[in-house]
């Protein structure tokens, strides 16, 4: 189990949030998604073994928000 | 899209506006509106594509609204009214992204403390290397004027430390050899080696950002409702401008309608306020974790201390010392020789006091013999030395003269422990020790009686004796002693059944039953090291009671400053909805009015971020106060 966090642009809506953590819960290998609105950030617990960090990152980006930078742990 | 995007759209747009006016004017009408349709397409498209994308998701969207207006406004041929609205629209989200930015600062400011770089010592030497490639037992320098990347006890020199970032208290520490230092803290003068024990996510100070991060989106009740009603509020709003239509037949009135009721500043009103309230308290060292605890603390009417630790400092100090035939300080480093080796809490208290007044200790004391429940001898510099209770003194066969009895009765009907030192069997002076109030307990009392704290109660496990003399001296209304933790939670329970909104400060593992059963538990947090931090509701970072009186003032101003943003709000889209039923708005100016809204609600919370409880002078003084205390830290 890996945890990664993107830190993005500032949001501006509160809907993007729903939009985010819809899609990226969808995604298989993923256990929890939290979105910090206000500190702009998306943290992501998932499973190394199914999907990759960058695999999320592109998930993130195709909704159309761009990931300023990101950080594994 | 990102920002830098919106901007160049956004200019783009503003650019063929004016081109329109120019257009207008130079009475070239075609020109006019093919210009006017460019804009609006330039400035719609990215909303158009954003109200998609939610649909998608099946959320109803402010976007979603705007887009249906623009093309009902396109559609009846009202071109300027389509490209001000998309216009305003862009515009205006990029001002609210700059000015929440603004909210948010303060948190910002806390992590752009966080250190980049560390020096260690790697293979011989002295390099340079990104802080998260530290590893726990690398050897860490850092010099005056550095961060400290690193979590762990200083392994040689010395430093003056800022430790603003984890406490909120801006006053340096002086720290030495094997003192804790924490990572992200500034070395104002000095130079220390630091052994890394806890590093990157471990460190104290990334906890902190993460706990002020999850507060910030803890979501109040306010919030929670203000969200649920922004769910219905929008669709139902859809249905209404449809029944607007129906009764009128005017179609500008509708998209009017429609794009007036966006609920904008309706939705960022409670958040903001308590994203800028969090922000502020976590800049002056309270950390208070989420918008629901916020509003519960405004609402607190009776306040629960424990005295050891919370009113108190917690551990002994000197508070007085009386010396016969010989200079006080000789007194004391005769003395502090003496107890030096000492596991005693009151020698280590002396020990302690002759450090802070600088008195260089030789550490040559011999035959030192402990005895135990009375005290110590020794034999310092040639003197047989005695510090102990009076029966220490008896067995040694020194004789108590009257005035010194009389003098030693009085310091301990104030309070204190009297400990009595012989030198050559002969009384050479008496240090009183007890456990000090905190400097700042006082005034930070006085402070929230003032903001609106009906009663004050002590619990303490302590004997009455002492408990009634703090009571005393700090006015507080009851003071309960001799308690068990038990007994803590039951009186709290009880208060709380009485009706009292009752907000609990302790300091440790005794009284987290305690702190958990009331409405709100403060815990002090000792530099960020106690696990009281995770259960706590509201973390005093020094260990500082005003910090507390600055929270129950700064949740006051919170929760108003979200009143008064929610009212506004409210009040603004209710005057305009009624402003286009009676045809006075329109589209292009209730979109300006509608932006100015969402940017007032925002500038009003940003007041909360410089928001302070003390006057100024009241605030100096407490500095002064912290300053005396730190070295006893």
């Amino acid at each position: 189990m890996k945890k990664v966090v993107f830190l993005m642009e500032p949001f501006s809506c509160p809907s993007c949030i729903k939009k985010i953590e819809g899609a990226l819960s969808r995604a298989k290998g993923v256990q929890q998604v939290k979105v910090l609105f206000h500190s702009s950030k998306i943290r992501v617990e998932f499973d190394e073994s199914i999907i990759a960090a960058d695999d999320l990152q592109a998930l993130i980006e195709n909704l159309g928000y761009p990931v300023l930078s990101k950080k594994i742990s | 899209m990102n920002a830098k995007q919106t901007v160049r759209i956004t200019s783009l747009s503003a650019i063929l506006l004016g081109a329109a006016i120019i257009l207008h004017f130079a009475g070239w009408h075609e020109a006019r509106q093919i210009t006017l349709i460019a804009a609006t397409f330039i400035a719609g498209t990215p909303i158009a594509i954003k109200a998609w994308k939610a649909i998608r998701m099946k959320a109803f969207s402010i976007e979603l609204l705007v887009t249906i207006a623009v093309i009902g406004a396109l559609f009846i041929g009202e071109y300027v009214e389509s490209a001000a609205v998309t216009f305003l629209f862009l515009f205006g989200a990029l001002l609210e992204i700059r000015t929440m930015e603004k909210t948010r600062s303060s948190l910002k400011s806390l992590t752009d403390l966080a250190p980049l770089e560390a020096s260690v010592w790697r293979g011989g030497e002295w390099v340079t290397i990104p802080v998260e490639e530290v590893e726990p037992g690398d050897r860490v320098i850092v010099r005056s004027g550095e961060k400290i990347p690193v979590d762990g006890p200083i392994i040689s020199g010395t430093a003056s430390i800022n430790e603003a970032a984890i406490t909120g208290e801006s006053v340096p520490a002086s720290k030495t050899l094997d003192d804790q230092v924490f990572s992200g803290t500034l070395i104002d003068h000095g130079y220390i080696e630091v052994l890394a024990e806890r590093i990157g996510d471990d460190t104290a100070f990334a906890r902190i950002i993460e706990l002020v991060e999850e507060a910030q989106e803890a979501k109040s009740k306010t919030e929670k409702f203000l969200e649920r009603f922004a769910n219905i509020y929008t669709p139902s709003i859809v249905i209404l401008s449809i029944v607007v239509y129906l009764f009128t037949r005017n179609i500008e009135m509708t998209l009017t309608f429609l794009v007036i009721a966006c609920p904008g500043a309706l939705v960022i009103s409670a958040p903001v306020s308590i994203v800028a309230g969090i922000g502020n308290g976590a800049r002056h060292g309270v950390l208070i974790k989420g918008g629901d605890v916020m509003e519960q603390l405004a609402k607190i009417d009776t306040v629960v201390f424990d005295k050891t630790g919370t009113l108190t400092k917690g551990r002994p100090g000197v508070t007085d010392i009386h010396s016969w035939n010989m200079d006080k300080d000789e007194l004391l480093r005769l003395t502090a020789e003496a107890e030096f080796m000492s596991e005693h809490h009151l020698g280590q208290a002396i020990v302690r006091e002759a450090k802070k007044r600088f008195i260089q200790l030789q550490h040559k004391a011999q035959n030192t013999e402990v005895i135990k429940g009375n005290g110590i001898s020794a034999e310092v510099e040639g003197k047989q030395l005695a510090a102990g209770n009076r029966k220490l003194m008896e067995s040694q066969g020194t004789v108590i003269h009257p005035e010194i009895e009389a003098y030693a009765a009085q310091r301990e009907k104030a309070g204190n422990t009297a400990v009595f030192i012989s030198v050559g069997n002969e009384i050479a002076g008496i240090i009183s020790i007890a456990d000090q109030i905190r400097p700042e307990a006082e005034a930070a009392l006085a402070k929230l009686r003032k903001n609106g704290i009906k009663q004050m109660i002590m619990l303490t496990g302590d004997n009455v004796h002492t408990a009634r003399l703090v009571g005393e001296q700090l006015g507080l209304d009851q003071v309960h002693a001799e308690l068990l933790p038990e007994d803590k939670v039951a009186a709290v329970s009880k208060l709380k059944e009485q009706g009292y909104r009752v907000a609990m400060a302790g300091d440790g593992i005794n009284d987290a039953p305690a702190i958990a059963a009331a409405d709100i538990g403060l815990a002090m947090g000792e530099g960020g090291t106690d696990i009281s931090m995770e259960t706590a509701d509201i973390v005093l970072m020094a260990d500082r009671l005003d910090q507390f009186s600055h929270a129950y003032a700064l949740s006051k101003a919170t929760v108003r400053n979200m009143k008064q943003n929610t009212f506004f709000a409210v009040g603004t889209v209710f005057l305009l909805l009624i402003g286009v039923l009676f045809g006075k708005v329109f589209l292009a100016s209730g979109m300006l009015i509608h932006e100015a809204s969402v940017l007032l609600v925002i500038l009003n919370a940003i007041r909360l971020i410089r928001y302070t409880s003390d006057k100024p002078s009241n605030r100096h003084q407490n500095e002064v106060k912290a300053n005396e205390s730190a070295p006893a830290r």
